[in-house]
Formats: structure tokens, C-alpha cells, sequence
């Protein structure tokens, strides 16, 4: 059978693979730039064919404690919102790192701070990977750069939630949100039945069924001692994860003499802008995270060794950059591109970005 | 000697509910919240639901009830408890699915929380320990706290041109469209512990039925809190309490 290519939006999107997926609940509060996802799933009634329960929370706080109860029981869980929003879900999703539980949590970023703009940003990669919650915990972080992605990460998103009991988070931004690029979803999978899940997840909250001991989700021990261990099993965690799931793409990277490392809409860009360059002679290659955690901080420090500067292309003041001048040490000369406010910038701005602050 | 021994079965007329273990409790002595665990754990071995029971704790005193009742439990932040278990339910609707939540946890950081779940009609009790007081963080004042009622944050007393009015948050859930038992009950003395097990048992089959959502106050004591002796709290609840906080059913759709 031929692969069915559909035209439609980054947002549309998720709420279509999520029902393709077998997720068995979406909790979300309407906001722009990603309305469209709890629209899509209205519209598309999945709780009359997969059985996939779709609720219209009071607030955000509500939708990731929703999350949070849901997640609790084993079952595949997720919500989407935008930057304010998301700012709103941190008190949840520190819970639900603190509990080790699986879900999906869709960031379409905006521009802040505060309400800010309801244009694309990239402002929210400190709360994704430095924390936003409170507590020591890392959100297994992936960023879309294509609709095609949106649609692929959902599933990813969730298997790597399950793999290692741990939030999972998509990053994207207004631009992936609302572009419509052509896309194949995902094969129609059959949400997991009720004695799946509880195979699947001994651990979960749903009935002691089979006379097992009670199981407790919590993110509480007030023993410092025991707190500790808990602490330190997490971390072991997270190590376990940046070991084994660093992902990235490297376009024209073998003959680099520059390197630009970018992420979502904006790698996007710079690939153009990559492009425009090498038409005038410049060897400048792409480096674009898919996990912004765990970062490809290797991948990153081996490429330094050959090129004589970077260029992170950011549409935030320099955030990423933190991560990229880590990896290499300042061994190299690397330096930040960003527009703020909702503003996307053109690839020439990139290119000249480029010449005045690294080719020169 | 064993507890079977020392117990013979035709002496017996009181006994532990099975579904509680032996966990020391670190409840104060003379607090309410141990006599309604003991009522749900009884209410739920009554109705056979061991096993499909989730129970879904508080921030509060009661954040530990998940270490006295042999059932599954999820512990929530403070006050989201409601979204919680309207998660649970809607994805495990043959499971019985209830919250057990202070006045600060349920009436203040957790309104809307609880307002809505209750208003959405989900199919769940709501059990709600109204002691007046913030009795995890020392006695602060509470949405609940009376009128001229001393606590730590409201020295003085509650005076209402500072700290505004006590909220009655179970009339509240009276109005609402979503909401199919609605009452208000105590456990300070055995009638009246006797009428709030049969609240809880009523609200929990409400809640199996899909008759929608159920909230059963009980209006307790928190002697700790309040600074006084358990049997003066019982007291000071029947002449203050009681009063502001009228017991019986608010609603019922039958
Ligand atoms: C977000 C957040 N804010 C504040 C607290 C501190 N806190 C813990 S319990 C509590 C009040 C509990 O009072 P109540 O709900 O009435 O329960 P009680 O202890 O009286 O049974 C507060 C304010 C917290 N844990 N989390
Ligand atoms: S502080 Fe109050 S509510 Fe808490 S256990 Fe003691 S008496 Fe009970
Ligand atoms: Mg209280």
C-alpha cells in the first residue's frame, strides 16, 4: 500500500499521531500558538474509536496534574500548551519528575516574557533543560524541525518516557506549530488494554488487583537519608539517558571550517543560510540537536576540533549557546544569532551574521 | 501470645479494619482524620472494592494516608487532587476513585480544582476534612477558619475586614449542576460517626453508579492546632463550628 501524504500543520499533527499512537488520555488548556491540538482531537472524537479521552482542563495547572493522575496509572498521558502556559504546568511536571512518571508534555513556544507575543520563540530552552520546576530533574527534551517530526517524536516521546519512567517533553515553537508541510502519520496502532498496562507497569496506581501490595506514586520522603538515595537514583538516571540517547543531524559538516549548531525552526534556517554561504565560498556545516536533553555535547566538542568558530542560531538572546560553549570548552571562538520577540529572522541575516562575527 | 489468642472471636466487638495496617500513625492524638480513614477503609471492604480502589492523597495532614490503607494511592501537589483523580477515573472507570483533602488543600489553593472536577460531574467522592485550620504548617488560618478564631497567621482572630469571610465551600458544591450527593457530617461522637460512614458509603456507591460527583464534608477538630485538649476540641466544634457549618445532607439527586 502506497504511504498516505497528508497536508497540515505542526499542531494538527501531534493530535493526530497521538490518536495514532494509542494514547490513552489528552488534558490541555487552550492557548496560541497550539489550540489546534485539543481542536484536531475534538474534532476528531477519538474517544468514539480508540477510546482516547480528551479533556478540556480548568487551567494548565489542572491539564498536568490531570497528566500526573493519569500517568500515575500506568496509562500513555500527554498535554500541549505555549510558554505562559507551560510556565504554569512546572509545579506538575517536577511532581511528575519527582514520581518518575511517563507523559508527553507539547511546548509550541511564543515569545515572553510574560503574556509576551503570540509569535514563534525559542525562549523556553532554559526551562526545558535547566529545570523551570523546582528539585534536581532532567525532562528527556525533543525539538521538532519539521511537521513530519511533530508527528514521529509523539511516539518517540513516549517510548523514551517509558524506557526510563521520565516526563517527556517536545519543544517546538509558533513556526512548527502553524506551518503546513506534508507529513505521513503513523500507522494506526491499538491503545494497550487495561491488563496490558498493569503488565507493563507494575508499578502503576490503577487497583491492587491479583492481591499485589499497594503501589504508591509519590514524589515525598521526608528520611534525608532515603531522599538522597532517591536523589542519587535519578541521577543515575539521567546519566543512564545521556549515555544512550543523545540524538542530532549533521548537514556538510565533513569540510567544515565553520560550524552552526541550531535547533527546531531555527536549524531550518540556518540550513538555508548554510547553504546561501557555501554559494559564496564560506565551508560552514549544521549541526542541529534533536535532544536538547541530553545534549549532543560530544558530537559538538569533536566538531570544534575542526572548524574556527560557531555560530548558534537561537531565536532567543543566547540560551543554547550556554550548552555549546560547555561542550567545546572555549577551545573555539563561539558566538550567539537571535532575533527576540516573535521575530524570524531571514537567512541573509544569518549569513551576515556569520561574516561579522566569526569569518570576518 | 498472639492477638488471636489473647482475642477470642465471641469476646470480639470492635475490630480493625483489615484494609488498615499497622503502620504507627503519626496523626496527634485525638484528631479527627484518623476515624475517617478508618470509616473509608471500612466503607470500601464493605463494598468489596479492595481492589479497584485509588485513593488520592492531600497536601496537608493527611499527605500520608496513602501508609494506613492497603489500597492504591496517588499522592497530588497541594490542591490538584481533584484533577488527579479526574484523570484516574475517566481512564479506569470501573475503579473507585476518590480524594481526601483538608480545607486549605480543597477550599483555598485547590478551588478551582475542586470546583470544577465537581461541576464536570466526574464520577468521584470527594472526602473533606474541614478542620478550620492549617494543621500540617502549624495552625495557620484557613478559607474555613470562623470569625474571631485564633490561629497563627490571624493572632487576633479572624477579623473579616482583613482576612475576609470563611468560605462554605460544600454549599458551593450544593449549586453546582455537576454534583450528585452533597453533605455535611462529623465524627465526634459514635451517631455521628455512624451517619458519616453511611455519607461515605453513599457517596462511593454515587460515585460507581455514574450519578456524578460527591462531596462529603466533615467538620473536625485539630486539637493540635487549635490548642486544646481532644475533648475540649469536640467541645468548641459543637458550640462554634457546628453553628457556621450545619450538618446534614445539602443535596441528594436520587
Ligand atoms: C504549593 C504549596 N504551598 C504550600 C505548601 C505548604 N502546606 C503544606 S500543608 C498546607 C496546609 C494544609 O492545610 P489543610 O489542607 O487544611 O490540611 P490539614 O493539615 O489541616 O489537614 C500548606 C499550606 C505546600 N506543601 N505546597
Ligand atoms: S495537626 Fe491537627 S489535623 Fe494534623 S494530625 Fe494534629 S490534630 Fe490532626
Ligand atoms: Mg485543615
Amino acid at each position: 500500500m502506497a504511504e498516505e501524504v497528508v497536508l497540515m500543520k505542526g499542531n494538527e499533527a501531534i493530535a493526530h499521531a497521538a490518536i495514532r499512537y494509542g494514547v490513552d488520555g489528552y488534558f490541555g488548556y487552550p492557548i496560541t500558538p497550539q489550540s489546534e491540538v485539543l481542536e484536531t482531537l475534538a474534532e476528531q472524537k477519538p474517544w468514539e474509536t480508540t477510546g482516547m479521552v480528551v479533556v478540556q482542563a480548568e487551567s494548565e495547572l489542572a491539564a498536568i496534574n490531570m497528566v500526573y493522575g493519569g500517568a500515575g496509572t500506568g496509562k500513555m498521558v500527554m498535554t500541549s500548551s505555549s510558554s505562559p502556559g507551560v510556565s504554569l504546568k512546572q509545579e506538575g511536571i517536577s511532581y511528575l519528575a519527582g514520581a518518575e512518571l511517563p507523559c508527553l508534555i507539547v511546548n509550541v513556544m511564543r515569545g515572553g516574557p510574560g503574556l509576551g507575543t503570540i509569535q514563534p520563540s525559542q525562549a523556553d530552552y532554559f526551562q526545558t533543560v535547566k529545570g523551570g520546576g523546582h528539585g534536581d530533574y532532567r525532562l528527556i527534551a525533543l525539538a521538532p524541525a519539521s511537521v513530519q517530526e511533530m508527528a514521529d517524536f509523539v511516539g518517540l516521546a513516549f517510548d523514551l518516557a517509558f524506557k526510563y519512567r521520565n516526563p517527556a517533553i517536545l519543544l517546538a515553537d509558533g513556526v512548527i506549530g502553524q506551518m503546513m508541510e506534508k507529513v505521513v502519520l503513523p500507522e494506526q496502532r491499538k491503545r494497550l488494554t487495561d491488563e496490558e498496562v498493569i503488565a507493563r507497569c507494575p508499578w502503576a496506581a490503577n487497583g491492587k488487583t491479583a492481591g499485589r501490595k499497594p503501589n504508591i506514586i509519590t514524589s515525598l520522603e521526608l528520611d534525608p537519608a532515603i531522599m538522597e538515595q532517591r536523589n542519587n537514583h535519578l541521577q543515575k538516571k539521567y546519566a543512564e539517558i545521556e549515555a544512550n540517547e543523545v540524538r542530532y543531524e549533521e548537514i556538510n559538516c565533513e569540510d567544515a571550517e565553520y560550524l552552526m549548531v541550531a535547533f527546531g525552526s531555527c536549524a531550518r534556517i540556518a540550513q538555508k543560510a548554510m547553504e546561501l554561504a557555501r554559494a559564496e565560498g564560506i565551508k560552514v556545516g549544521l549541526l542541529r540537536p534533536i535532544t536538547i536533553w541530553p545534549f549532543p555535547s560530544k558530537a559538538i566538542a569533536e566538531r570544534a576540533k575542526q572548524v574556527k568558530g560557531i555560530l548558534t542560531v537561537e531565536l532567543n538572546a543566547g540560551q543554547m549557546i550556554e550548552d555549546v560553549r560547555l561542550a567545546v570548552e572555549c577551545k573555539v571562538p563561539t558566538e550567539h544569532f537571535g532575533r527576540l520577540g516573535g521575530i524570524v529572522p531571514d537567512p541573509d541575516e544569518v549569513v551576515s551574521a556569520l561574516k561579522e562575527k566569526l569569518v570576518k | 501470645m498472639t492477638r488471636e489468642e489473647i482475642i477470642k472471636p465471641e469476646n470480639l466487638v470492635y475490630k480493625k479494619p483489615t484494609l488498615m495496617n499497622d503502620n504507627p500513625m503519626h496523626y496527634c492524638p485525638g484528631c479527627s482524620h484518623g476515624v475517617v480513614h478508618k470509616l473509608i477503609a471500612e466503607v470500601i471492604e464493605e463494598m468489596g472494592m479492595e481492589n479497584k480502589a485509588v485513593g488520592v492523597s492531600p497536601v496537608g495532614c493527611a499527605v500520608f494516608a496513602y501508609n494506613y490503607l492497603d489500597i492504591d494511592w496517588e499522592e497530588a501537589a497541594h490542591g490538584r487532587a481533584p484533577a488527579l483523580a479526574t484523570a484516574i477515573k475517566r481512564l479506569w472507570p470501573s475503579r473507585l476513585v476518590f480524594t481526601y483533602q483538608g480545607d486549605g488543600d480543597l477550599a483555598c489553593i485547590g478551588t478551582a480544582e475542586t470546583i470544577h472536577a465537581l461541576n464536570r460531574g466526574e464520577n468521584i467522592t470527594i472526602i473533606f476534612i474541614n478542620n478550620a485550620i492549617y494543621g500540617m504548617t502549624g495552625g495557620q488560618m484557613a478559607p474555613t477558619t470562623l470569625v474571631g478564631m485564633k490561629t497563627a497567621t490571624c493572632p487576633y482572630g479572624r477579623d473579616v475586614t482583613i482576612h475576609g469571610y470563611p468560605l462554605k465551600m460544600t454549599e458551593i458544591a450544593a449549586s453546582l449542576e455537576g454534583t450528585a450527593y452533597v453533605t455535611r457530617q462529623s465524627v465526634h461522637s459514635v451517631p455521628a460517626i455512624r451517619k458519616a460512614k453511611k455519607a461515605i458509603r453513599k457517596a462511593f456507591e454515587n460515585s460507581m453508579n455514574g450519578k456524578g460527583s460527591n462531596l462529603v464534608e466533615i467538620v473536625s477538630t485539630c486539637n493540635s492546632g487549635w490548642k486544646m485538649t481532644p475533648e475540649a476540641s469536640n467541645k468548641w466544634m459543637e458550640e462554634n463550628m457546628f453553628p457556621f457549618y450545619q450538618l446534614g445532607d445539602l443535596k441528594d439527586k436520587e
